[in-house]
């Protein structure tokens, strides 16, 4: 299963109200719930090549079980398209790290496109919540990158 | 063959490619701006990319996007569509640097045939009649233009070099009115271009707009796909197409088409492209190139059984032509209605949520629109939302048939032109066959009288 179908998965619980949710594509599956783990593990095939199927549990009931919330905050968006890089190059430092606190204009990643290397800024000061995106993803326009609280 | 298309463009002609492609079994890659995120072919590509916010100069005309987009999806070629940048050189050639096919002809052709004044200069080298003109900036002195007119005949028409689309123009019928109407022409083009060139060409009083469609591969080969008549258009924007031009001779026909074809080799053409011609008696006039798939090729599909988006990916490809000009053969007639969001009697834009949508079928009926039912028509691009094509074995049955399919067609939510096409396939002028360039506008003009 790539990352990126992952990630959309992941996305997927985070905006919606669902509270868990399982899909199984022919030799993987994976299960997805909001106490934030996640699981990929390989099924033994079966006889017949199983389609798309999705389980989904309903939310909790409002009787008080708290739930993890998704992490809270602006949500930076690709301003472009292509390719997204933690780093300046390979094997140098990454720009951030969740946790980081950075200040309005600070360049927390690179998206490459057309040969030339794209510094994208933080567009507001804050606390970086989560990294959405894999080093090495191609991204479009208003690609959901990282949070910043 | 390609084994993945990059779609750079948007509503109908995008689902267009995107059919073609799947024919041929080529993955197609959509790429759109965030108003377009919705559309139906965007949903049924293999894959798609946000290339922008909606504006198109931030998206759809927005080169390095589009070419980031082709190499994050591993695209092997683009096809530009028609607008945007399918025309645009720099575009082309970027493309083909990138390490992408370009599926039109070379860029140089395209920056060659956009240049209109090198255009007629190398048509007239290749063969083809242009408006007689001045072929060049008037010049000051008072004889030298009189002599020009001379030449040309009247009527003639000045226009200023920085105009366009009808602006900048005077018509002048008799050599006493000639030096002050350039006067007045260069003071209004200096006023209004900033640029007082002027340069003069024979004015046709009441022509027709015919054009040829041709197609070529990689390795010479030409062939011409029949004509087409486009002369229904309103500012310059053709409301109504049909093919074969009504009227014409099939000697007519032929040599024009030979003589397009020839052009096609002399100046290397390769893909498909348009030669567009005014008609008045009898005689073709050259007036410019259309170096990309045109909106109305369904009426030359139609009357030839020839898919031409089909063929134009495939000699992109290097596939040589597959078939020869004795193979194209002309049967029946088709017209071609364009839908547009717009209102039929003011042409103000209509865009907005289409809340009701059906379209008609049945025999010789084909309809080329990305819309659907609940479809929000976007604010920021060209209001044509889809193609009624109506085919039949005579002019008579296709006109006949198109009333039928305009009558069953619904359209609700927002304002259509639907009601201007019925209006016009019981017109009786149209329905003779043969209305020039400047009959609609004089037919909507009565209608604004009447109001």
């Amino acid at each position: 299963m790539d990352l990126r179908k992952l990630k959309k998965l992941i996305d997927l619980v985070q905006e919606s109200g669902i509270a868990e949710l399982e899909i199984t594509e022919g030799e993987e599956k994976v299960r997805i719930n909001r106490s934030g783990t996640a699981t990929v593990t390989p099924v033994i095939p079966s006889a017949t090549a199983t389609p798309l199927s999705m389980s989904v549990a309903s939310p909790p009931a409002a009787s008080g079980e708290p739930a993890s919330a998704p992490p809270d905050g602006h949500i930076l968006k690709a301003p472009m398209v292509g390719t997204f890089y933690r780093a300046a190059s390979p094997g140098t430092k990454s720009f951030v790290e969740v946790g980081q606190t950075v200040s309005e204009g600070d360049t927390v990643c690179i998206i490459e496109a057309m040969k030339l290397l794209n510094e994208i800024e933080a567009d507001r000061a804050g606390i970086i919540k989560a990294i959405l995106v894999e080093n090495g993803q191609p991204v479009e326009y208003g690609h959901a990158l990282m949070v910043i609280g | 063959m390609f084994e993945k298309i990059l779609i750079a463009n948007r509503g109908e002609i995008a689902l267009r490619i995107q059919r073609a492609c799947r024919e041929l079994g080529i993955k197609t890659v959509a790429v759109h701006s965030e108003a377009d995120a919705d559309a139906k072919y965007v949903k049924l590509a293999d894959e798609s990319v946000c290339i922008g916010p909606p504006p198109s100069a931030q998206s759809y005309l927005n080169i390095p996007a589009i070419i980031s987009a082709a190499e994050v999806t591993d695209a092997e070629a683009i096809h530009p569509g028609y607008g945007f940048l399918a025309e645009n050189a720099d575009f082309a050639e970027r493309v083909e640097t990138s390490g992408f096919t370009f599926i039109g002809p070379k860029a140089e052709t395209i920056r060659l045939m956009g240049d209109k004044v090198n255009a007629k200069a190398a048509m007239k080298k290749a063969g083809l009649q242009c408006v007689p003109g001045s072929d060049g900036p008037l010049p000051e002195a008072p004889e030298a233009i009189i002599k020009i007119a001379e030449e040309i005949k009247y009527p003639v028409i000045i226009k200023a070099a920085g105009g366009g689309g009808g602006r900048g123009m005077r018509v002048v019928h008799t050599e006493a009115a000639l030096l002050t109407a350039v006067q007045t022409t260069r003071g209004e083009a200096r006023a209004a271009f900033g640029d007082p060139t002027i340069y003069m060409e024979k004015f046709l009083e009441n022509p027709r707009h015919i054009e040829v469609q041709v197609l070529t591969d990689k390795f010479k080969h030409a062939i011409y796909l029949g004509d087409r008549d486009c002369s229904m258009q309103r500012r310059h924007q053709k409301i109504i197409e049909e093919a074969p031009a009504p009227n014409l001779s099939l000697r007519e026909r032929v040599r024009i088409g030979e003589r397009c074809v020839e052009a096609c080799r002399r100046i290397g053409y390769e893909g498909v492209g348009t030669f567009e011609f005014l008609y008045e008696n009898g005689e073709f006039y050259f007036i410019e190139m259309n170096t990309r798939l045109q909106v109305e090729h369904p009426v030359t599909e139609a009357v030839t059984g020839i898919d031409i988006v089909q063929l134009q990916i495939r000699v992109a490809a290097g596939e040589k032509l597959p078939i020869k000009q004795r193979d194209v053969v002309i049967r029946g007639h088709a017209i071609e209605c364009r839908i547009n969001a717009e209102d039929p009697l003011k042409f103000m834009p209509s865009p907005g949520r289409i809340t009701s949508w059906h379209m008609p079928g049945g025999p010789g009926i084909r309809v080329d629109s990305h819309a659907y039912n609940g479809y929000f028509v976007p604010s920021y691009y060209d209001s044509l939302i889809g193609k009624l094509i109506a085919y039949g074995d005579t002019r008579e049955q296709s006109i006949k048939r198109m009333n039928i399919a305009l009558s069953e067609s619904v359209i609700e939510g927002i304002q259509t032109n639907l009601p201007l096409h019925m209006e016009l396939m019981q017109d009786a002028a149209f329905l003779r066959g043969g209305t020039g360039i400047h009959y609609l506008e004089q037919k909507i003009a009565k209608f604004a009288k009447v109001e």
